[in-house]
């Protein structure tokens, strides 16, 4: 368990003094920022129309959801891949770290990255109660952060994964980015011809946009990313302990 | 004082229809500096693999101070110092920072003053705020001893130690290596003779996956010198009583027992001493199951040792050895 914090606490530490994590994380907000600006503005004309329509929590939390599945790969891909390009991972293996606190604590250390972005981008509901009157409605902001907390244990997990199939980081960010889009898109068939309910039960963002971005906690949606999130940290072990009978 | 640290009986491993090492079986006592010597590819960095709980054994089993290398894999690791012949080390990372996060991965009690203390141990206390990556590679080198050092691990692998180092530098290595040998198990691989000659208590010498010759670096001279080399098996453990007979015959210059009854002598070169030791045998009491004339492989070795070193020095060898390493060179474009 120790070693496992302090595989987390290095990658963490790691996000901090590497560029492409700062550009990533600027990135999220920045383009955050823009949507944010560009709803308040459309909304502020559409006042003017309908008096009383203001805009919800949806118009962050929403987009959130969207730029997670483009930043987290960014994030992840380096995780195992760089290990293994390095041959650090021959240090790792060993050391006294059973595999899963390896992955475990990789996995940690890029999910309380993510959250921490996802803490600070708390600033905008914040900065939306200022703006509407008589000010937002907190119940969805606290189910779409926990909604989003979730799915970003969910996408770090798998991101964790896929990064340890591969010696090469741009492999393993377009190996993830691939993964996210097909889970994104999975439930998209489905809903406009019918059909089986399964693909939509597997769909990344059916779990989030029905509940938790409208303020409902669903015990299922939560069972449902945290199966997830360990599904990706179970992979990611098997395939570190496939690699040392290779 | 005599225990047993590395112990290790038919390990095999293969890479799919390669056969990497084929039944090693080899032992180490504690304090003492083992050399494993071979040219490149012939199985010195998947035994040292195997032997720190990085990839199990195809077949076979190898035990660390008692403990088995698969079934008791963290505790293996615990007691296993490791330097990879690659040097892996996270080049974002101070010099001190790095040890300690090692430090800590392996548990080690008060890790900071460790860290500091291994520092010192290979004399790098004055770098220690340095990046990993504006280091040199004798620098590396030493860090990476440090990081293997750290938690006072009951035996020591090195993989190469001195490969790819500035005549300088390799000195400096090799006496510090001489240092840490005092205290721990060492087993260290390397293709150049002298370096095997110079820090070892015994040499194991192997080629293509197999044990040729285990013996002390004086002995493995005399029998490289040339002579005739005659495999003898005799049934059950060969008695002293006999070894004492067979070296009092003319003509024979070395004889060394073996695992199995056998025994290798090496007689001097043009001399028929077969009559002789077949007699000695039999009036010692012993059966005589087999005898023969040994191909001398350890002297086709003994050139490619040869051959390596002074390769090793003109082109500080790069050369890596099993398995293949995904390929990072790109394949040349053409216009």
């Amino acid at each position: 368990m120790r070693t496992m914090w302090t595989i987390a606490r290095r990658e963490y530490s790691r996000y901090f003094t590497t560029p492409a994590a700062y550009l990533a994380a600027f990135l999220f907000l920045l383009v955050l920022g823009i949507i944010f600006y560009a709803n308040i503005a459309a909304s502020t004309m559409r006042s003017f129309m309908m008096p009383g329509s203001a805009p919800g929590v949806e118009i962050i939390v929403n987009p959130m959801t969207t730029l997670l599945v483009f930043i987290v790969p960014a994030l992840t891909m380096r995780l195992l891949a760089e290990e293994q390009r390095m041959g650090t991972i021959e240090l790792l293996l060993t050391s006294p770290v059973r595999d899963a606190e390896l992955i475990v604590g990789k996995w940690l250390g890029s999910f309380l990255f993510v959250a921490t972005l996802i803490v600070i981008a708390l600033l905008y509901p914040v900065a939306l109660n200022q703006l509407v009157s008589p000010g937002i409605d907190w119940g969805p902001v606290i189910t779409g952060f926990l909604g989003l907390l979730l799915m970003a244990a969910t996408l770090t997990a798998l991101g964790t994964a896929v990064s340890s199939l591969f010696n090469n980081q741009i492999a393993a960010f377009v190996a993830t980015l691939a993964l996210f889009l097909l889970l994104w898109l999975l439930g998209f068939p489905s809903q406009s011809m019918g059909g089986s309910n399964l693909w939509q039960y597997l769909d990344l963002s059916h779990h989030f946009y029905d509940t938790f971005a409208r303020g409902i906690l669903d015990t299922r949606d939560v069972i449902y990313y945290l199966s997830g999130a360990a599904l990706g940290l179970f992979a990611g072990t098997v395939i570190i302990e496939t690699r040392r009978w290779r | 004082m005599t225990q047993t640290m590395i112990a290790v009986q038919g390990l095999t491993k293969t890479y799919g229809p390669r056969v990497a090492i084929d039944h090693l079986n080899f032992g180490a006592k504690k304090g003492e500096i083992l050399g494993f010597l071979g040219p490149n590819g012939a199985g010195k960095t998947t035994t040292m693999r195997i032997l720190t709980g990085y990839m199990p054994p195809t077949t076979g089993t190898a035990r660390i101070a008692g403990f088995h290398v698969v079934d008791d894999s963290l505790e293996v690791r615990q007691r296993v110092g490791y330097l990879p012949e690659t040097v892996p080390l996270y080049n974002d990372m101070s010099v001190i920072d790095y040890l300690i996060y090692m430090g800590q991965l392996r548990r080690v009690p008060k890790v900071e003053d460790r860290a500091w203390e291994a520092l010192e141990q290979v004399g790098m206390e004055d770098r220690a705020d340095s990046f990993i990556g504006a280091l040199s590679k004798g620098m590396r080198q030493r860090v990476g001893l440090a990081q293997a050092i750290l938690h006072r691990p009951e035996v020591l692998i090195l993989d190469e130690p001195t490969i790819g180092l500035d005549p300088t530098q390799v000195v400096e290595v090799r006496s510090l290596i001489q240092e840490i040998g005092k205290e721990h198990t060492v087993l260290l691989s390397t293709h150049i003779l002298a370096e095997a000659q110079q820090l070892c208590d015994r040499v194991l010498i192997i080629n293509k996956g197999r044990i040729i010759a285990e013996d002390t670096p004086e002995n493995l001279q005399l029998r490289l010198q040339g002579g005739t080399r005659i495999l003898v098996t005799v049934q059950g453990a060969p008695q002293e009583s006999l070894l004492k007979r067979l070296r009092a015959l003319d003509g024979i210059r070395l004889v060394t027992a073996g695992a199995d009854g056998r025994v290798e002598i090496v007689a001097e070169e043009g001399r028929e001493v077969r009559p002789q030791i077949a007699r000695a045998v039999l009036e010692s009491g012993h059966s005589l199951l087999e005898m023969r004339r040994a191909a001398m492989s350890l002297e086709e070795i003994f050139l490619q040792l040869i051959g390596g070193e002074t390769e090793a020095e003109a082109a500080a060898g790069t050369a890596a050895e099993a398995p293949p390493e995904p390929a990072e060179d790109t394949p040349t474009e053409e216009a």
